[in-house]
């Protein structure tokens, strides 16, 4: 297998981008991502594109073709391929990027991630996100995607202990990183108070615990190593990009307190790497709500089973902790713009580890990101590391 | 054998509204309207709660106590004013949820509150002409008034279910007779809301006329006196109508006290009658002779003589429809007005 | 849930056993029990042995949530228990729980009831189902 690695990102800003179609925001991703990497354009062999919902967000599916069309590669004739895995959708499209390198298909390609959520209601915003969970018998009986994961929170709650309050700490940790990241959509400090007194969305998870969904666009330019090496002095290398499954429905699952699928792929990914959780010096983390933050301490195994709250207690988590996670704001400050999470997770990252992360910067030379889809049927995590 | 009920079932809903609740809304004395009516609470459905949703719960009692298989049900009827559907069955639905199968018969009946005994009555038939094994018959409304009309006191939710057949009969049906004519007491066009009524007018025209005829029709014909049956239960609209009647006819005051259940539940339309008799039969005895009297506007009556056997001894009859009665929780009139919609939402 | 006009109306209806009853499946070949009904078994795949199976009604919450935040057709329904519940038979399902939001708790014994879970506006096809209410108050305690 090749080496591959990261030599070009770029993202537009997360948040309610009225001014912006769809097509904007990911050209601008793109050419941003070019820039950054050097590159022309020319050089790209393929693309891979997450994307939930197109069809329904925009009535437009063929999202690979469209935006292949306006960012010039099907000038080119270039493959396009969408991916879909609900909000995971930007970790596929980066696995399989990286696949199609590792294997030596091809020497430079581009994953993007892109959502735009704000042309329908915001009833319809919500009901499409339901549809990462199972339909006709999750959603028939009003199970929305934050009544399943207060199901989960609930019975952390009463199996181990943990809090509200432990809840609350992450999403003020999340806010005030965000402060420090100019294309967040939240730019504001929040406190637990303000969390705790947020309304219930479904409880026990309040307003303040759950991400907004929002309009975003990323995109990641991947290349072999002797590509690489040929285009910047600091290539982020990808020594892990694993992927696995569970059922998708929260009841014919075993444990519903651990996500098995970011276990099995938190394994195999260390394993491919050869590394362990005490290597990993920085994290980008699936905070679609907070439960789902803590819960990620546990699966990714960085704390026993059930003690995940201990982390956000002590301050470990937060920028200034030993293992800071969700350095960029999460989902939570950044706005979770579905498609586009798992790519701007690997966007934040790549800067991190080349120390271009600004006032958010900590010290790192190896990452991690996970992405998950739904309630945790889909999850991907890519582990990486400054050549 | 002779055809009659094999099994009996009912569902009411938990909720309950109070005279005092709504009195004191429309700026009315309580207690006058308590002495007027007979009526002190009436049941209210919730939200997810219809004809259809009643008839179920009622029908899956009926069939789990009398240890019936739902496929030997040959024939569904279900009666009611409130169907949830104008055209689309409620049998239909009721048949996929208890699991008979697709070999039944089926169909909805209407004839305002006596289409459950209508009901009773086609099984009756379809039994006997060895048609069917086992008919399924059900009387149940969730049934609207306007708000600020006097029927807003006693109109109110609920139903019972009854399995007809030949075999393991716990109460027999000696005879059974209607009295029926073109009465235009109490109505309701299609497309509109709330029914409409003619006031005074439903009464000896329409409920006593009817219900006396029919009463006295089903004595003459198998020669029985009031004095020869242990209980008696007249369609409830209001807990007066059924007590006058009884007085007419000439039936005791104890003879009617068991199957009078409109004070509490107030009137469940096609459920009254019949649950009314389901509150009889909790406490029927072997040999006991019951006298059966529904009505519904429109107009007519359906009278029944039950003979009840040795089986009803083994039957299992809890919890008991009084149980069921005494078990409400209370609403008040806010809350009454958003489970019965009667608050039209944008949309 | 989905716009009007777009119901799937043959979508829902297959599945109306399987909704206004328990009815799911059992393997056995490996003896597993699924509800939602499956036609494949997980387990045994290529061995599956599935046949149809009827889940006794009664079973306690394994965790619930007081849903305020509702999709469209839940509107009226606000707040609306969800919870996820052991059925004393093997399976977990998900369903809603129609008592006090001050009365659910973890462990609750519950039986089902038929009951309507939405319609599709007012000219629309009413869905109907299971649902959950606490044992201690079910007026129909032997009706399972």
């Amino acid at each position: 297998m090749e080496r591959v690695a990261i030599i070009g990102v770029g993202q537009s800003k997360f948040g309610e981008l009225w001014d912006k179609g769809f097509r904007e925001i990911v050209l601008r991703a793109g050419i941003d991502a070019l820039e950054d990497a050097g590159l022309e354009g020319k050089e790209i062999e393929a693309m891979y594109v997450g994307n939930m919902s197109g069809g329904r967000y925009l009535a437009q599916e063929h999202i690979a073709a469209l935006i292949a069309d306006y960012s010039g590669l099907s000038e080119m004739g270039i493959p396009s391929t969408r991916v879909e895995g609900a909000d995971a959708s930007g970790g596929l499209a980066l696995r399989q990027a990286y696949l199609s390198v590792a294997s030596g298909l091809h020497d430079v390609v581009i994953a993007a991630g892109a959502e735009k959520v704000t042309d329908v209601g915001s009833e319809m915003t919500t009901d499409i996100m339901a549809s990462s969970a199972d339909r006709e018998w999750e959603g028939f009986v009003g199970a929305t995607i934050p009544a399943l994961y207060a199901l989960m929170a609930r019975m952390h709650f009463t199996r181990y202990g943990t809090t509200p309050e432990d809840l609350a700490l992450i999403s003020v940790k999340n806010h005030k990183n965000g402060v420090l990241n100019p294309k967040a959509q939240f730019r504001r400090e929040i406190s637990v108070d303000d969390v705790l007194n947020s309304p219930f969305v479904a409880e026990p998870l309040r307003l303040l615990d759950c991400a907004p969904l929002s309009d975003g666009a990323a995109a990641i330019i991947l290349a072999n190593e002797r590509v690489a090496k040929e285009y910047t002095d600091s290539p982020v290398y990808i020594k892990a990009c694993t992927q696995a499954s569970d059922y998708l429905a929260l009841q014919n699952r075993e444990d519903i307190t651990t996500m098995r699928a970011v276990r099995i792929a938190a394994v195999m990914a260390y394993g491919q790497a050869g590394l362990t959780p005490e290597d990993i010096d920085v994290v980008e983390l699936h905070d679609s709500f907070t439960i789902a933050e803590l819960i990620a301490y546990e699966d990714l195994g960085f704390v026993e089973k059930g003690r995940g709250a201990e982390l956000i207690r002590e301050g470990i988590t937060s920028l200034k902790g030993s293992l800071p996670t969700n350095p960029s704001g999460g989902l939570k400050a950044c706005g979770h713009a579905i498609g586009a999470t798992g790519i701007r997770q690997a966007v934040e990252i790549t800067y991190q580890l080349r120390g271009k992360a600004g006032k958010r910067q900590v010290e790192a030379e190896t990452g991690l990101s996970l992405n998950i889809g739904g309630t945790g049927a889909t999850a991907v995590v890519t582990i990486y590391e400054i050549g | 054998m002779r055809a009659g009920i094999v099994s009996y079932g009912t569902y009411i809903p938990r909720f309950r509204l109070s005279v005092e609740e709504i009195a004191k809304v429309w700026g009315e004395n309580p207690d006058n309207v308590k002495a007027g009516l007979g009526v002190y609470e009436k049941s209210v459905p919730d939200l997810d709660e219809d004809t259809a949703t009643i008839s179920v719960e009622a029908a899956r009692e009926a069939i789990e106590r009398g240890e019936i298989n739902p496929e030997r049900i040959g024939a569904i009827f279900v009666g009611s004013e409130s169907h949830p559907y104008v055209v689309k069955p409620t049998a239909t639905i009721v048949g996929d949820a208890i699991g008979c199968g697709n070999r039944f018969h089926a169909g909805d009946f209407e004839f305002a509150c006596k289409a459950g005994t209508a009901g009773i009555q086609a099984c009756m038939g379809m039994v006997k002409s060895g048609m069917i094994e086992f008919g399924l018959a059900i009387g149940a409304d969730t049934s609207q008034s306007a708000p600020g009309d006097p029927l807003e006191y006693s109109a109110s939710a609920g139903g019972a279910a009854f399995v007809v057949g030949k075999k393991r009969v716990i109460a027999e049906i000696e005879e059974t007779l209607s009295f029926t004519s073109d009465t235009p007491d109490f109505w309701r066009r299609e497309g509109q809301p709330y029914p409409s009524h003619g006031g005074r007018f439903t009464g000896i025209p329409a409920y006593f006329r009817h219900v006396t005829s029919a009463a006295t029709q089903i004595m003459e014909k198998t020669g029985y006196k009031p004095s020869d049956f242990n209980y008696a239960v007249f369609h409830q609209p209001n807990g007066k109508f059924p007590v006058r009647a009884a007085r007419i006819l000439g039936f005791t005051k104890e003879q009617i006290a068991q199957g009078l259940v409109v004070g509490y539940i107030g009137n469940t339309y096609s459920g009254s009658s019949v649950i009314g008799f389901s509150a009889v039969l909790d406490i029927a005895k072997p040999g006991d002779k019951i006298l059966l009297v529904s009505f519904g506007s429109g107009a007519g009556s359906d009278a029944f003589i039950f003979n009840v056997t040795d089986l009803i001894e083994n039957y299992p009859r809890v919890p008991a429809v009084w149980d069921k009665i005494n078990s409400g929780i209370t609403v008040d009139y806010g809350t009454y007005l958003k489970l019965r919609k009667k608050i039209r939402l944008k949309g | 849930m989905v716009e009007r006009g777009d119901r799937m109306i043959p979508r829902f209806w297959r599945k109306i056993k399987y909704r206004y009853d328990i009815v799911g499946s059992v393997c056995e070949n490996c003896g597993s029990k699924f509800y939602p009904p499956r036609n494949f078994c997980p387990i045994c795949r290529r061995r599956s042995k599935i046949k149809e199976q009827r889940f006794n009604g009664r079973g306690k919450v394994l965790s619930y949530t007081i849903v305020h935040d509702t999709p469209d057709e839940f509107k009226l329904n606000k707040p609306y228990i969800v919870a996820l519940i052991e059925l004393d038979d093997g399976p977990i399902i998900t369903s809603q729980v129609v008592c006090n939001p001050e009365e659910i708790e973890v462990g609750m014994r519950v039986v089902k009831t038929f009951r309507k879970y939405f319609e599709d506006g007012e000219d629309g096809v009413i869905y109907y189902g299971t649902k959950f209410v606490p044992e201690k108050i079910a007026t129909n305690a032997k009706n399972f």
